[in-house]
């Protein structure tokens, strides 16, 4: 392929994945299932113009590739304050990653919009919380893939044979015991991305288990989980005994052998992760509320319109999504109820990768998103109050912080 | 002036600058401006720097996946380093220069040399050749700057 039968376009995806494993010490390629393309996110001309050269090269995707968010809502649901310029490079940068032949899912939740791989499936996904969610809950195996090395894989077929490709790096090295937290706290919607917070802080790059978990929290509670370790620190696996599938039992997570670290999580340990969630102190007043990261799900829709009920919110509010719940929202007419109450669907992007709230001078944001509450303060200027979906609604009909949720 | 023996990592256009030995290891995403090449992480003891146009020492980097995207972006608007010296070899980032070639761009040379061979090169205006190798600034020489002094 690196000779060019099938273009110039391939052989160049196919040099830069040969040259990456090398650099990496790969001793081979492996064969991929399918791959998550997050590098349609402009972040300056030659991200754009490497994408047009993979399209005058005639290459195209190998497998199933879908794509992260880009700096456009291109639904119209949203407007973004971009400049002209790096608006046309940004639409240019989509255009071409739709023309190598990736699904125009522009979500980084896939795994919610169809894009599940089976378990030991490999596959080359880039979006720190997508290859968290893909390695972990799904079971397929990813890195964590970026810019360029993602659709070079994804036209290419494969992918350099190291890290958590190899079942011998996937096994959990520390136990992270959450047993002696309030049964209370562990079923509240907070505990899941401020446990995820902690965890990522005290993991690094390592692979560990989480143990002490009473039933299956539901797959968006792992969602936040995995987003939020994964914005806190290196993750790219967790497994969770009794819950995920390569962790039936806290004995085959650890591979049969004896975890290195014990972390025991005290109350103190949680309450202070969550209080690390928010950055703005004591205020009294909040400017706009943010939800949707990683991308809601229907069903976190449904839980949203339950808790506004109908009535008119005080502040702006954004919720972030793919196409894939819109369709829903659409269909079952939940969207116009949402927006007559206020809320801004933003569809294809997110408020934290591109400019679409208003720029305001020591804003704050309040969001029940670990994510959000990571990103937000450098990439938008906001400080962050943290607090459950209950909480967002909540305040953002009164324009002013209203925490009732449980703390650990 | 003697040289030192590096290890090729990516082969590219010899390099000349004013040394810039960093203290801590660095994230290029959200590290280094890519429009200018400026040190931007606040919390980084070297923030306001310029890695443009140096001999760039990196005792180690922190990992992210958008750290090829950022050097990729320097190496186009001009703003990337004269030569870049590693401690270890970041695939990552190295793949900002692996498809910089491919976009028929010329790159700076990137070499592996131990960090423990570092400190000399501070105040000094080192040249990094396509062979790997590095122009050893002269000990006790006054281009040997901060190290003398210190």
């Amino acid at each position: 392929m690196a000779s060019g039968e099938r273009g110039e376009g391939a052989a160049m995806a196919m040099r830069i994945v040969a040259r990456t494993a090398e650099l990496l010490g790969a001793p081979r390629l492996i064969p991929i299932a399918s791959a998550h393309i997050d590098g349609a996110l402009y972040h300056g001309d030659s991200g754009t113009l490497f994408a047009e050269k993979l399209v005058e090269g005639r290459a195209k995707v190998a497998v199933h590739a879908t794509l992260n968010v880009g700096a456009l809502d291109l639904t119209g649901c949203s407007r973004d304050r971009l400049p002209p310029h790096e608006r046309e490079m940004a639409r240019r940068m989509m255009e071409a990653y739709r023309t190598l032949g990736c699904e125009p899912s522009w979500t980084c939740a896939p795994y919610q919009a169809g894009h599940r791989p089976a378990q030991g499936t490999d596959v080359a996904w880039g979006e720190s919380n997508a290859v968290v969610f893909c390695n972990s809950v799904l079971g397929a195996r990813t890195n964590r893939y970026g810019d360029f090395l993602d659709i070079a894989c994804a036209i290419a077929g494969h992918a350099p044979d190291y890290g958590l490709h190899r079942p011998e790096n996937r096994r959990a090295r520390f136990v992270f015991d959450v047993s002696a937290l309030a049964p209370s706290f562990l079923a509240s919607e907070i505990a899941w991305p401020v446990l995820g917070s902690l965890y990522g802080r005290e993991a690094g790059n390592d692979v560990g288990v989480v143990t002490g978990v009473a039933r299956h929290p539901g797959e968006d509670a792992l969602k936040a989980f995995g987003a939020a370790a994964a914005s806190s620190g290196a993750v790219g696996l967790f497994h969770v005994a009794g819950v995920t599938p390569e962790a039936p039992d806290l004995s085959t997570a650890l591979g049969g052998e004896e975890p290195e670290r014990m972390i025991v999580v005290t109350p103190e340990m949680a309450r202070a992760a969550q209080l690390r969630l928010s950055t703005a102190g004591e205020v009294d007043r909040i400017d706009a509320v943010a939800i949707g990261s990683p991308h809601l799900s229907p069903r976190e829709f449904e839980d949203l319109a339950r808790l506004i009920g109908g009535r008119r919110l005080a502040v702006p509010f954004y919720a972030c999504t793919g196409r894939h719940a819109l369709a829903h929202l659409d269909k079952c007419g939940l969207r116009r109820g949402l927006e007559a109450s206020g809320v801004t669907i933003v569809a294809d992007t997110c408020v934290v990768v591109t400019p679409i709230m208003e720029e305001i001078g020591g804003g704050v944001l309040m969001t029940n998103s670990g994510k959000f509450a990571h990103y937000a303060p450098g990439n938008t200027g906001y400080a962050v109050i943290y607090g459950s979906l209950a909480d967002c609604v909540e305040s953002a009909v009164g324009g002013r912080p209203v925490l009732q949720s449980l703390t650990a | 002036m003697t040289a030192l023996q590096a290890e090729i990592l990516v082969a590219g256009r010899a390099g000349h600058g004013p040394a810039l030995v960093l203290d801590e290891p660095i994230s290029f995403w959200g590290g280094v401006d890519p429009k200018t090449g400026r040190i931007a992480d606040v919390r980084h003891p070297q923030h306001g720097q310029s890695i443009a146009g140096k001999v760039l020492f990196l005792p180690g980097t922190i990992g992210s996946s958008s750290a090829s995207a950022v050097l990729l972006e320097l190496v186009r608007n001009g703003h990337a380093p004269a030569a870049l010296v590693m401690h270890e070899p970041d695939a990552i980032l190295l793949l900002g220069l692996i498809v910089a070639k491919e976009m028929g761009w010329e790159t700076p040379v990137a070499v592996r040399l131990d960090r423990s061979k570092f400190a000399p090169f501070r105040g000094s205006s080192p040249t990094v050749a396509t062979d790997g190798s590095i122009s050893e600034p002269v000990p006790g020489s006054p281009s040997a700057g901060r190290a003398t002094v210190v």
